[in-house]
């Protein structure tokens, strides 16, 4: 018989309960966080579906306590009876829609490209412009992060209507591409730092230009981090809330503009705040869902070193 | 090694850019002459002027390229964002300045007036924006309890469970979800006096006439947790990678000495954490220093503005009094105390910011 090198000692033996204990824990506390993050959403979801007396009454699963109706999809004109019919509201709100979505992903766009090309140069290559070398650059970059959006709503609002951008989706486009820009040079900072660098030098040496080594052979590797950037870049862009507010009207007015507008002045008709929260944050649930993996592999982005 | 530039294309790369500089400065000129009632050109709005200065920014940026070459083309990976953020933030922080030393009413038809150093009295003497500045320290002190409940929860999701995946995307789901929703959601749904379920759990759990936001601190920290529930996340998941990127051998010689739990955890794992911890709680400072659209949505500042940040109580300053002037001025006095104590801090924090693994 072998002999055992470890011995279970009592403790080691008492330590089964415990650990079965541990686990119930540990499940507990997860499944009660998540119950935390997950309920706000399902009660827009369900609130949408119900009328006045239910909402005074706090019912709150469908089917069992109370039956669904189409109240809050029919005061966005989407309900299956109402969706073939003109309906303003619906102009509306897909309007606002339409916008948010247009300056989120051109925005996104030109944010994730501008800061792709700025974290590669910086990366790779030492620049001087007069004092300023890499790291101040890179500072210069990064800093832009601190600037509250108060400090520049005023002057924009200002400059925008001697440029004629105010209530354009362009001012917007700029301003938001501005807000994610250090956010998005971050991320891809720490992706290219990550890619070797003999991998463009031998497609230098096979007779590639820069920027042509940089788009056909760098960019392909750091798409992890692009996608990353992106979605992060999306997902601020379309929940912006303050300059949008303060520098659109009726033209370029986003989605959170048009939810906010509507608090309060619902009363009891919460089916139709709820259907119109729930439209907005819906598209960002589904890329949470789908795209989860490139959302934390932004925000660890620089955490760790 | 340089490439060989001919003398005709250097000639042709210095007239692009210079000829559309005196362009730009020729514009400019002339629009202030119109501006001034010097001369009558009819321009409608600036936008002459930033067309010209587009034209610009192309042939400084196509002119590098004629100059030098390859050099020229490396430079041609930053400057374009350099040029955009320049526009887009010293050139309007420099009009804040200018905006910021005068009274200027947008609803008032005398327009811009200097009015010396009237706002730095005028914000002295402003119950109302040291309060909100107070408020901003009570909110960035949230910061710790968040990352308090952050650490743990990253904890929970490094140990080996089950369906981990489904808890990530749940824990994630908050910080996806548009402030201005979750102000309609939670701050004026869920936490409705009458109706809400949280409203209904309390009167279950024995308070007879729940109010979340009558008293002010109970109105403040409400607004702490709301905004807590939305960017926990962001801390988790920071702190999530750093906890996956400890090297395993680290617990594994703990085990093996037989160190209890806690034990292991403050000697080893809160140490290595340090640097990420310091990282995230940062980031989470900046972010917590922009906080307004919940507020802006659910309290507007109220009760007597127990509720305000400054953000805030310059939007409304502008919103209900189109005092642009003095709202400028207020903005510029954040960012000079932000900056100064950003600066402060990340001195402090490169201290400890020195991995130790």
């Amino acid at each position: 018989m072998k002999k055992q090198i470890f011995h279970d000692t009592a403790k080691d033996l008492s330590f089964k309960p415990n650990w079965m204990f541990n686990r119930l824990i540990i499940y507990g506390i997860l499944i009660i966080w998540a119950f935390i993050c997950l309920f706000p959403i399902y009660w827009t979801i369900t609130t949408t579906f119900k009328a006045a007396p239910d909402v005074m009454k706090g019912n709150i699963v469908p089917w069992w306590d109370f039956t669904p109706k189409w109240l809050g999809l029919k005061s966005l004109g989407l309900s299956p009876n109402t969706i073939f019919v003109e309906n303003t509201v619906r102009e509306e709100f897909l309007k606002r829609f339409w916008n948010s979505t247009i300056i989120a992903f051109s925005s996104s766009t030109i944010a994730v490209a501008l800061g792709s090309c700025t974290a590669y140069g910086l990366s790779r290559f030492s620049y001087r412009f007069g004092f300023m070398r890499n790291s101040d650059i890179s500072f210069f970059f990064l800093s832009q992060l601190i600037l509250p959006p108060v400090v520049l709503a005023l002057p924009f609002l200002v400059l925008y209507k001697e440029l004629a951008l105010l209530d354009t989706r362009i001012g917007l486009i700029a301003l938001y591409t501005l807000t994610v820009l250090p956010i998005v040079i971050w991320i891809m900072r720490d992706q290219f730092g990550s890619i070797p660098v003999e991998l463009e030098e031998a497609a230098l040496v096979d007779g590639l230009s820069l920027w042509k080594a940089f788009i056909t052979i760098i960019l392909p590797i750091a798409l992890p981090g692009i996608i990353a950037a992106f979605i992060i870049s999306l997902v601020l862009t379309w929940n912006e809330y303050f300059f949008a507010a303060l520098l659109t009207s009726s033209h370029a007015k986003t989605l959170p503009v048009m939810v906010a507008s509507q608090t309060g002045s619902q009363g009891i008709a919460w089916w139709s705040m709820a259907a119109l929260s729930f439209a907005a944050i819906l598209p960002l649930v589904i890329i949470g869902i789908i795209l989860e993996k490139f959302i934390i592999k932004g925000m660890a982005a620089g955490a760790v070193k | 090694m340089p490439d060989q530039i001919s003398l005709g294309r250097r000639n042709f790369g210095r007239f692009i850019i210079w000829g559309s500089a005196i362009f730009l400065i020729l514009t400019v000129l002339l629009q202030s002459l119109d501006q001034t009632n010097f001369l009558t050109f009819g321009f409608e709005n600036w936008r002459p002027t930033l067309y010209a200065y587009l034209l610009w920014a192309f042939c400084l940026c196509l002119g590098q390229v004629i100059l030098y070459g390859e050099q020229g083309k490396r430079r041609l990976f930053i400057l374009p964002a350099v040029l955009f953020v320049i526009s887009v933030v010293i050139f309007p922080l420099i009009f804040a300045l200018g905006i910021a030393f005068s009274s200027w009413n947008l609803s008032s038809p005398d327009g811009r007036q200097f009015n010396g150093l009237a706002n730095v009295y005028q914000m002295w003497a402003d119950p109302f924006y040291w309060n909100a500045l107070k408020n901003m320290i009570y909110y960035t002190l949230a910061i710790l309890v968040e990352y308090v409940i952050a650490f743990g929860l990253a904890l929970l999701l490094n140990t080996q469970i089950k369906a981990r995946k489904f808890f990530r995307v749940a824990f994630l789901m908050p910080l996806m979800l548009s402030p201005v929703a979750v102000s309609w959601m939670i701050g004026k749904s869920m936490l409705e006096a009458r109706f809400g379920p949280i409203s209904r759990l309390a009167r279950e759990l024995g308070w007879e006439n729940p109010s979340f936001f009558g008293s002010h601190e109970m109105a403040r920290s409400v607004i702490m947790m709301m905004d807590a529930w939305t960017f926990i996340p962001l801390m988790m998941i920071m702190i999530l990678a750093g906890l996956q990127a400890i090297p395993k051998e680290m617990h594994e010689a703990a085990d093996v000495d037989g160190a209890p739990p806690w034990k292991k955890f403050w000697e080893i794992t809160f140490p290595l954490m340090l640097p990420v911890s310091i990282t995230a709680i940062l980031i989470r400072i900046i972010f917590k220093l922009k906080l307004a659209d919940i507020i802006i949505n659910v309290t507007s500042g109220g009760p007597g503005g127990a509720t305000d940040s400054v953000t805030s109580f310059i939007f409304r300053e502008y919103r209900d009094r189109s005092n642009v002037g003095y709202g400028t001025f207020l903005a510029i006095f954040y960012l000079i105390i932000i900056v100064i104590l950003m600066t402060i801090l990340i001195k402090i924090a490169d201290k400890w910011m020195k991995p130790r693994y």
